[in-house]
């Protein structure tokens, strides 16, 4: 029987490609946890660069706007030597009537060596990665609904950080998880770290009951859902969804699901409150919960730049 | 051929005689992971030098990285005290073709500009790549290219040397 291969891994397990936190075994996401914590401490230094990628291009290919991540991946790249090419592509090549093979053609023609994609389309970045040079590297920066697997990482990497270790957690998922890339590939990585209890907490139009046959309890009440998490994660509601049918109003959200001191005094006493950002205040979370004790909200920001420099230095010393 | 009844321990004895010489009031003792960070752990408690240890790692800084990848990441420097102005005083197990010792001074200098880095070894086997010279070698001995030697650490602290074959 022929086996089909993980195309983010090469023969010996390695990781080539990033592209989704799916299918990627327990000791490749704990082998890139365990490699940001070295990058963390790249930081305190007075010369803030470490030579890895030192002649390398790292091309942030963004077809969908994202100044936060764009910005984490080029400090990323940036502090192990890369050079970096900031490409906005929704304002060029695309719409000029260029294919995303030819654009990605063009580039490779250029000698980039790694592509950092954002998409709108489910896949994108799947299919860049099967099209380019093998010595070339993808990293995914958010496909359409499917996965953002660096943040799903860097989400791990700060629950780590904080409560030491994954087989006694319970963590709560909150907002709109039908919509949220963010969301699956949290899911997807707190069930390969071994999390006993996940929960999916929102609105039935937002959470889908089908979340189950992924061994996650779904909530439709916050109170149910908080109740004695270690880790809540609230999700960014987005505005286009209330125009549509599936939500009242912000307010009537905020009523549901917003994420107030109440509500969080029903989790455990150290719990900690996440968000991938940016932050709707006073509309899936409080400004006292947000900027309150409890929040780790900004120190994700720190972590996110340390995984993503792990990210691509194991990337980079990884051959197709 | 060569012999291998390397005794590690004597050797530490002569390591620790001679790193003793060395040091000055104001020395600080860093060793290189993994083999060099334990010798340096143990000196620094038998030459009671009052002052912390360092340990430093090689991996961001080396060379191969391209071909080798990143490997082993439980590799982290910790220098616990101010690099500028430091003397510095490397240790580590085996020297040979100088390209760690070399990542390693990259590495001492993102944190700061030390006085002086001296280098003192437990092994000198020989196969310099690079102008670097250890000012302590408690031996000298030529190895075949394909044997690769390194420190290890009994359960009771006690060194011992291992030998591979690389391939």
């Amino acid at each position: 029987m022929l086996a089909r291969r993980n195309p983010q891994l090469n023969a010996h397990g390695e990781l080539i490609h990033l592209l989704s936190i799916e299918g990627l075994p327990r000791a490749v996401l704990t082998q890139i946890l365990d490699t940001a914590g070295t990058f963390l401490s790249v930081n305190d230094r007075d010369v803030k660069k470490v030579p890895l990628l030192r002649g390398k291009s790292v091309f942030n290919l963004f077809f969908e706007n994202s100044t936060r991540t764009r910005t984490t991946f080029e400090i990323a790249a940036k502090r192990l030597s890369a050079d970096v090419i900031n490409l906005d592509i929704a304002k060029s090549s695309a719409s000029k009537g260029e294919s995303l093979l030819d654009t990605i053609a063009n580039l490779s023609a250029m000698h980039a060596d790694m592509f950092v994609v954002r998409h709108s389309e489910s896949g994108a970045p799947y299919l860049i990665a099967r099209h380019c040079a093998p010595h070339v590297h993808v990293v995914n920066a958010g496909d359409g609904r499917h996965a953002h697997p660096t943040q799903g990482l860097l989400d791990m990497y700060t629950i780590r950080h904080y409560k030491k270790s994954f087989n006694e957690l319970t963590v709560a998922v909150v907002g709109d998880i039908v919509h949220s890339r963010v969301a699956r590939s949290d899911i997807h990585a707190l069930t390969t770290l071994g999390v006993p209890e996940i929960r999916a907490v929102g609105p039935k139009t937002l959470v889908p009951g089908d979340l189950r046959d992924m061994g996650v309890r779904v909530c439709h009440d916050m109170r149910e859902g908080v109740k004695d998490a270690d880790v809540v994660i609230m999700l960014r509601l987005q505005n286009e969804r209330m125009s549509g049918a599936m939500l009242p109003s912000a307010g009537e959200y905020f009523k549901s699901f917003g994420l107030t001191e109440d509500i969080l005094a029903l989790a455990k006493p150290d719990v900690i409150v996440m968000h991938p950002g940016p932050i709707n205040r006073g509309v899936e979370i409080d400004s006292r919960v947000a900027d309150g004790s409890h929040s780790v909200i900004l120190p994700q920001v720190t972590f996110g730049i340390a995984v993503r420099m792990a990210v691509m230095s194991i990337l980079a010393g990884n051959d197709a | 051929m060569t012999n291998l009844s390397l005794d590690a321990e004597q050797l530490y004895a002569e390591l620790r005689a001679g790193v003793g010489r060395l040091l000055t009031p104001d020395t600080v003792l860093v060793g290189i992971w993994s083999g060099g960070a334990w010798l340096a752990q143990r000196l620094n408690a038998d030459l009671k030098t009052g002052h912390p240890v360092g340990t430093i790692s090689s991996t961001l800084h080396r060379d191969d990285f391209g071909a080798r990848g990143l490997g082993a990441t439980e590799a982290a420097t910790e220098l616990p005290f101010e690099i500028d102005g430091a003397r510095i005083l490397l240790v580590d197990d085996v020297i040979a073709s100088g390209r760690t010792i070399r990542a390693v001074v990259n590495e001492l200098f993102d944190y700061g500009r030390p006085a002086s880095v001296e280098l003192a070894v437990l092994v000198d086997r020989g196969g310099r790549e690079l102008p670097v010279a250890p000012v302590f070698a408690a031996a000298k001995l030529t190895l075949p290219a394909h044997q690769r030697l390194s420190l290890a650490r009994e359960a009771d602290g006690r060194f011992t040397f291992a030998v591979k074959e690389t391939t």
